[in-house]
């Protein structure tokens, strides 16, 4: 069947809670308001208020309310409105979820998924941030970054059924994006497994979340100009398959890396890193990135325009490490 | 541990009285005893305000404002009346619904207008947008918008003055849904019981987005949650502009004397939704019409001319001079530039950096900066 990304969170949210009754669903006007987004809409009227909750604009409470929940023996789906907005919830999710099983020497474990949105536009500095980097920075935690609406559906049902605390980072930008779902309500994406989305001999492009569609779409561009480019979508960045980065890699030798956020310390470095470790050999140019500009983000709409990784970035960089073959060499 | 010097602690178990006492808010004055000309300016005001937001929810339908638009009509009262209460050097913090409280401490209309644009002339520079408006020459400390995330800041500012043993004082505005917020509670305790000059003036308008207050908290009275910080907490009406001014004015004397903080919580509402994208839901059409009867606006014109103190015709007066105002602010808007795109990477940090990021890096220039 054909879905909205939305349409398809909101079809594993219901689908997950009919299978399984300790699954419920907190956070901020999730029920009433019909979710800042709207995925969540319609789900207090057929669930009701025990298992649709609007909670009180308090995110450390909800995240660790979520955590308790889930050592309680429940399988909690809580909402932060915005990656913006979760700071707050940081410490538990830090310092609590993603310790727990751990440092108590596996007595109990956190079956929590925290759901939540990066991206937004002329937002500026406060509600422009692509934060979920810093959660993958965490051992303990797991996170997902759906770039289409299979993923979004299958990654979502195989979050809740997870035993540890997961959080799983929506795309305000994709929520409209239409895409083949499978009609199967145990279609699952496992956890921590990467995917070529687009197959090509010449290039490599990696990325995740929103960079997923500026990779594909630069793609398509370098097509005409008859450059096959290979996009793996890494969709879970902890943990992280390196295994059809390295294949793509190991098969293209160049490789750009897709962000839509900072570069530094981002996903690119761990990225680009794990190529220097694993496939340096097969590199026949540097490893190029392709990010956002280090400053918080501007409001004004050219400014923003300029912060913004952009296709023409990818491109440009594709010709660079294309036009520079055998020049990049340093065996 | 022990008791020192001050301490409230008893040394036995019978139940003690803590908290405060002696400070409740100054009445309105009678109107017959204020200048007629201040009574209208106010007025005046209130009007540019609404105008203003009417304006700008025009220019967000037509494309023209981008991201996230909240309005605050209904909410006038607080910002004219709060704001005629504080002298020039004192603080000003607010959250994102910020709009009115710009205007009511003095900014320019047009460059309020103009950061809505994201324009150059804005007073963020056209960066912060209509969420992040900021006028340091007016002590106004900014628009944030992360719910409760400018409460303790407020308190530090007021660390300042108490440090400095400087007489001033914060009015530091937020709502009732970050009342639920880690960062208020820690804010009003530490505030309290350093006897931080601060204001904490609550806009109770009865929801937090989509979420009614009754369902988000017990306590609804939101000004016990002052008093239970040992804070001087009073509710008042937050839709008489007056009775707003007199609050807040003798909430800051007392801050002023070093006495501490006071919790103000007003009631209020906003007639639009949340922000333009509200699908308004949760809410009915009969509470609307009901609280619209209390309109700040019209409530204090009928009190001007039911006791005489001002013509229909000075107020109609008004009511386009408040067009103009805003007319203007429209116009330098539309005529200021986008900001320069060399200043992309300007002001990341104050002080120029020792080393250059990597491409795409902040540069740390800060000169062009005020
Ligand atoms: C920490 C945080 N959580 C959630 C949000 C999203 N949000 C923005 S405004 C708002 C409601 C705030 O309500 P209230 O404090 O009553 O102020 P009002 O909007 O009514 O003026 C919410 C939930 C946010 N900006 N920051
Ligand atoms: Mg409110």
């Amino acid at each position: 069947m054909e879905l909205t990304y939305r349409e398809a969170v909101r079809r594993a949210l219901m689908e997950e809670m009919e299978r399984d009754e300790r699954v419920f669903i907190m956070g901020e006007d999730v029920g009433a308001y019909g979710g800042s987004y709207a995925v969540t809409k319609g789900l207090l009227a057929r669930f009701g208020p025990e298992r649709v909750r609007d909670t009180p604009i308090s995110e450390a409470a909800i995240a660790g309310a979520g955590i308790g929940a889930a050592l309680g023996g429940l399988r909690p789906v809580v909402e932060i409105m915005s990656i913006n907005f979760i700071l707050p919830a940081a410490d538990q999710l830090i310092n609590g979820a993603a310790k727990i099983h751990y440092m108590f020497n596996g007595q109990f474990h956190v079956p929590l998924v925290v759901r939540t949105v990066n991206g937004g536009r002329r937002l500026a500095a406060t509600h422009s941030q692509n934060l979920e980097v810093l959660f993958a920075f965490i051992p303990g935690l797991k996170v997902v970054t759906p770039a289409s609406p299979a993923d979004a559906y299958g990654l979502l049902k195989a979050a809740i059924r997870d035993p540890d605390p997961v959080l799983f980072v929506e795309s305000a930008l994709l929520y409209s994006m239409k895409g083949p779902v499978p009609d199967d309500p145990d279609f699952l994406v496992p956890l921590g497994q990467s995917l070529v989305r687009r197959e090509g001999r010449d290039l490599t492009l990696v990325a995740h979340s929103r960079g997923v569609v500026v990779a594909l779409e630069a793609a398509e561009r370098l097509a005409a100009q008859g450059v096959e480019a290979e996009v793996v979508d890494l969709r879970t960045l902890r943990p992280l398959d390196m295994g059809p980065v390295l294949a793509s890699v190991r098969k293209t030798g160049r490789v750009v890396i897709v962000g839509d956020d900072w570069q530094s310390y981002g996903v690119g470095a761990e990225i680009a890193a794990r190529l220097a470790e694993e496939a340096f050999e097969a590199l026949r140019g540097p490893v190029l990135r392709v990010g956002g500009a280090e400053v918080p983000m501007p409001y004004a709409a050219n400014l923003e325009r300029l912060a913004l990784p952009q296709v023409d970035g990818v491109i440009r960089r594709a010709a660079r490490l294309l036009e520079g073959d055998g020049a990049w060499l340093v065996r | 541990m022990g008791g020192g010097e001050g301490m409230a602690q008893a040394n036995n178990p019978e139940p003690g009285r803590d908290g405060w006492t002696g400070w409740t808010p100054d009445p309105p004055p009678d109107l017959r005893d204020e200048p007629p000309e201040r009574l209208l300016e106010y007025y005046r005001q209130m009007q540019v305000i609404r105008h203003f937001e009417e304006r700008a929810a025009q220019a967000y339908t037509q494309g023209r404002i981008g991201g996230f638009l909240h309005l605050a009509n209904g909410e006038e009262a607080l910002a004219v009346g709060g704001l005629a209460a504080l002298e020039p050097e004192d603080d000003l913090i607010t959250h994102y619904r910020d709009h009115g409280v710009a205007l009511a401490r003095g900014s320019d209309p047009g460059r309020v207008m103009a950061e809505l644009f994201g324009r150059a002339d804005g007073v963020s520079g056209g960066r912060g947008g209509s969420m992040h408006l900021a006028d340091a020459g007016r002590r106004f400390w900014g628009g944030h918008a992360i719910v409760g995330i400018h409460l303790p800041i407020a308190a530090g500012l007021a660390l300042a003055h108490q440090y400095r043993k400087e007489p001033r004082v914060v009015l530091c505005i937020f709502g009732d849904g970050a009342t639920n917020t880690g960062a208020f509670h820690e804010a009003l305790n530490l505030a309290a019981t350093w006897e931080l000059p601060v204001i904490f003036l609550c806009q109770n308008n009865l929801y937090g987005m989509g979420t009614a207050i009754e369902r988000a908290m017990r306590v609804t009275e939101l000004h016990r949650r002052g008093a239970a910080y040992g804070i001087p907490s009073a509710r008042i009406n937050g839709m008489r502009l007056l009775e707003v001014r007199a609050a807040v004015a003798s909430a800051a004397r007392w801050a002023r004397e070093g006495k501490g903080p006071v919790f103000l919580e007003a009631l209020t509402y906003r007639y639009r939704g949340h922000s333009m994208a509200d699908p308004e839901l949760y809410r009915t059409k009969e509470e609307l019409k009901a609280w619209r009867a209390w309109d700040p606006i019209q409530l204090f014109a009928q009190e001007l001319l039911e006791a005489g103190v001002v013509t229909p015709e000075a107020l109609r007066r008004a009511d386009q001079e408040a067009e103009q105002v805003v007319e203007a602010a429209i116009a330098f808007a539309e005529q200021s530039p986008e900001p320069d795109p060399a200043t992309l990477h300007h002001g990341v940090y104050r002080a120029p950096l020792a080393a250059a990021l990597p491409a795409g890096g902040g540069n740390g220039v800060g000169a062009h900066l005020p």
